[in-house]
């Protein structure tokens, strides 16, 4: 209480002083916005996951292998919709890890500097356009493709959802990988010339492991990208739950439930409006654990050359 | 002396491949716009511009998503725009070194990579029913200014960090106060970088379907808003809306609306990168 008090006259003795006080004081406060954000975002997905499982054992939850909230029989198991997730996820990875890092040992070991500089602007043009977008050249253009190769590919698909999300990504790959490998020293570079490498064993065995932790940061977070992505995957992967890993079957993905909840027309406080919230946790949860994997790999092994 | 001609080899193929998945980027880019043209461009017109909603396709114009998209934005901005920028100078000029400077910074890189459907149930609960605002634009603008702020905050700090240690110890030595030196000195400097993050924000903003789904924009809203609290619609809401129905109809109208998003966007980013380009060069010299 004293040290308030002199703090108080203190502040209000000199009129710079105060000034300077409230503002900085201010900034403060609109700082600590955003932790409420976070706290928000905690409180509101705990209490109605806690309601939710009021109503729904947790080990169905996580045993059931079906998930049909909005039907007359109803099933609260989560495992459809995280497998129609990683499925999905695990398409576009598989496109935009290759791609994304290859692209980016090329504009930084091979490319003339023009090229890259003309280059990475057009595919950054990538990463702006908005995901519905996406949503609508997946299931109108992709897949119609995919049918003519595969016969008999359904109209929804995790295959053309993953591919689309996964060209989606690689900019972001690209631009974080490249980062990364920009930040070993050159040195590094001109032993491995000076040793008698070719550029490709420069690249792959210098300074990609040089620049790992970057590059592992960069897919880490790419693949909680893919993980949150909601447009693509809600317009052209399908509505319905199934648990399979057939690419050629529709999907249903954490992100997508809660979208076709929101469009309905759910009661407040049913137990398929509750349900958002426990599907909301498990993605939350899910990107949550890998966007602190890849901020503690950068704090521990990232700053190794920078 | 055979060793050394596959490894050179190996570098080709290397380099061909690279160049293969480059051009597959930008084939994807291409064949994108070129499909979104082909179909919409015939469909864009005045009347397609300045028509309300309908269930008949040819008679369906994109007003009331326009109205409503503009007048979210202009509230985002108004609401993240000061708050992002006062805490990335907080954490960039005061708060680099104690803990709850720490703390925030986790926080906001934890932030920003938060789906962005998430931020939409934190608006449904928070602004949707907390407070009571309904499915209302203010509902959504608060949601999306959420969203964009651990963006602006970033690239705040940024923009600041790159304002050389020299001009700051100037105005110090001269007398004036932390405050006085960032406000006359530092953000004078760092606003080229500073206004770019926003417009990268914004265009971000326009963009996003998923949180505003959620909060209950709707999909067919027959009049303009009039106010904060009224119901809306908004561009993508409306191109998710029409892709969603079966008529052949409707896709030539997404295609349509998804020209006129993609006019928005892209004029933004192309703002954002003839500033950053401008100031970059301002602040090397």
């Amino acid at each position: 209480m004293n040290r308030l008090l002199t703090w108080f006259e203190h502040i209000f003795s000199d009129k710079a002083m105060m000034q300077e006080r409230i503002i900085k004081l201010f900034l403060m406060l609109c700082s600590l916005l955003t932790v409420l954000v976070t706290l928000g975002i905690i409180a509101v997905l705990a209490v109605d996951t806690f309601r939710f499982f009021q109503v729904v054992s947790i080990i169905d939850f996580f045993t059931d292998t079906q998930w049909t909230p909005l039907f007359e029989d109803k099933h609260f198991g989560i495992l459809p919709l995280l497998t129609g997730t990683l499925l999905t996820s695990f398409i576009a990875i598989i496109i935009a890890v290759p791609m994304g890092l290859t692209i980016a040992v090329y504009l930084n070991e091979y490319a003339p500097k023009q090229f890259t500089r003309v280059i990475k602007p057009l595919l950054e043009i990538l990463a702006a356009i908005p995901t519905v977008v996406y949503g609508f050249f997946a299931l109108l253009v992709v897949t119609p493709l995919l049918q003519k190769i595969i016969p008999g590919l359904g109209g929804f698909n995790a295959l053309s959802a993953g591919l689309v999300m996964g060209i989606m990504i690689m900019p972001y790959i690209t631009s974080l990988s490249e980062d990364a490998l920009r930040a070993v020293p050159g040195s590094l570079r001109e032993a491995a010339y000076g040793m008698g490498s070719t550029r490709l064993q420069t690249a792959f065995r210098v300074m990609i492991p040089a620049a790992s932790s970057g590059i592992m940061v960069s897919v880490i977070l790419a693949i909680s990208r893919a993980i949150g992505e909601t447009m693509i995957v809600a317009i052209a992967a399908g509505q319905q739950a199934r648990l399979t890993l057939n690419p050629a079957s529709s999907v249903e993905t954490i992100t997508t439930y809660i979208v076709q909840v929101s469009m309905g027309d759910v009661p407040r406080d049913s137990i398929e409006y509750k349900s958002i919230f426990a599907a909301g946790m498990a993605l939350f949860v899910f990107t949550f654990i890998l966007n602190n994997i890849s901020f503690w790999i950068k704090r521990r092994i990232g700053n190794k050359y920078e | 002396m055979n060793k050394q001609r596959t490894h050179q080899r190996k570098d080709t193929a290397f380099r061909y491949l690279a160049l293969a998945c480059t051009g597959l980027g930008l084939l994807v880019l291409a064949l994108l716009l070129y499909d979104i043209f082909a179909r919409g461009s015939g469909r864009l017109s005045w009347d397609f511009i300045t028509h309300l909603p309908s269930r008949f396709p040819e008679k369906a114009g994109i007003l009331t998503a326009l109205a409503g998209m503009v007048s979210v934005m202009v509230l985002t901005m108004i609401f993240a725009f000061p708050v992002g920028i006062a805490t990335g100078i907080y954490l960039e000029e005061y708060g680099t070194r104690n803990r709850f400077a720490r703390i925030l910074e986790i926080n906001i890189a934890n932030l920003a990579g938060v789906p962005s459907i998430i931020y939409g149930i934190l608006g449904l609960e928070i602004f949707v029913r907390f407070c009571r605002l309904g499915n209302s634009i203010l509902a959504g603008a608060l949601t999306l200014a959420l969203l964009i702020l651990p963006v602006i905050v970033v690239s705040t700090r940024e923009a600041i960090r790159a304002v050389p240690r020299s001009f700051r110890e100037g105005s110090l030595a001269m007398g004036a106060t932390q405050w006085q030196t960032i406000w006359n000195v530092v953000l004078p400097s760092a606003f080229g970088g500073i206004i770019t993050g926003l417009i990268l924000a914004i265009s971000r903003a326009i963009g996003e379907t998923a949180p505003l789904i959620v909060v209950g924009a709707l999909v067919y809203v027959p009049f303009i808003p009039e106010g904060p609290l009224d119901q809306f619609t908004v561009l993508p809401v409306q191109i998710f809306n029409w892709i969603s129905r079966p008529q052949a109809g409707f896709a030539t109208n997404a295609a349509a609306a998804i020209i006129v998003l993609l006019t928005f966007t892209f004029v933004l980013n192309g703002i954002a990168v003839y500033l950053r380009h401008k100031w970059y060069k301002k602040v090397k010299h």
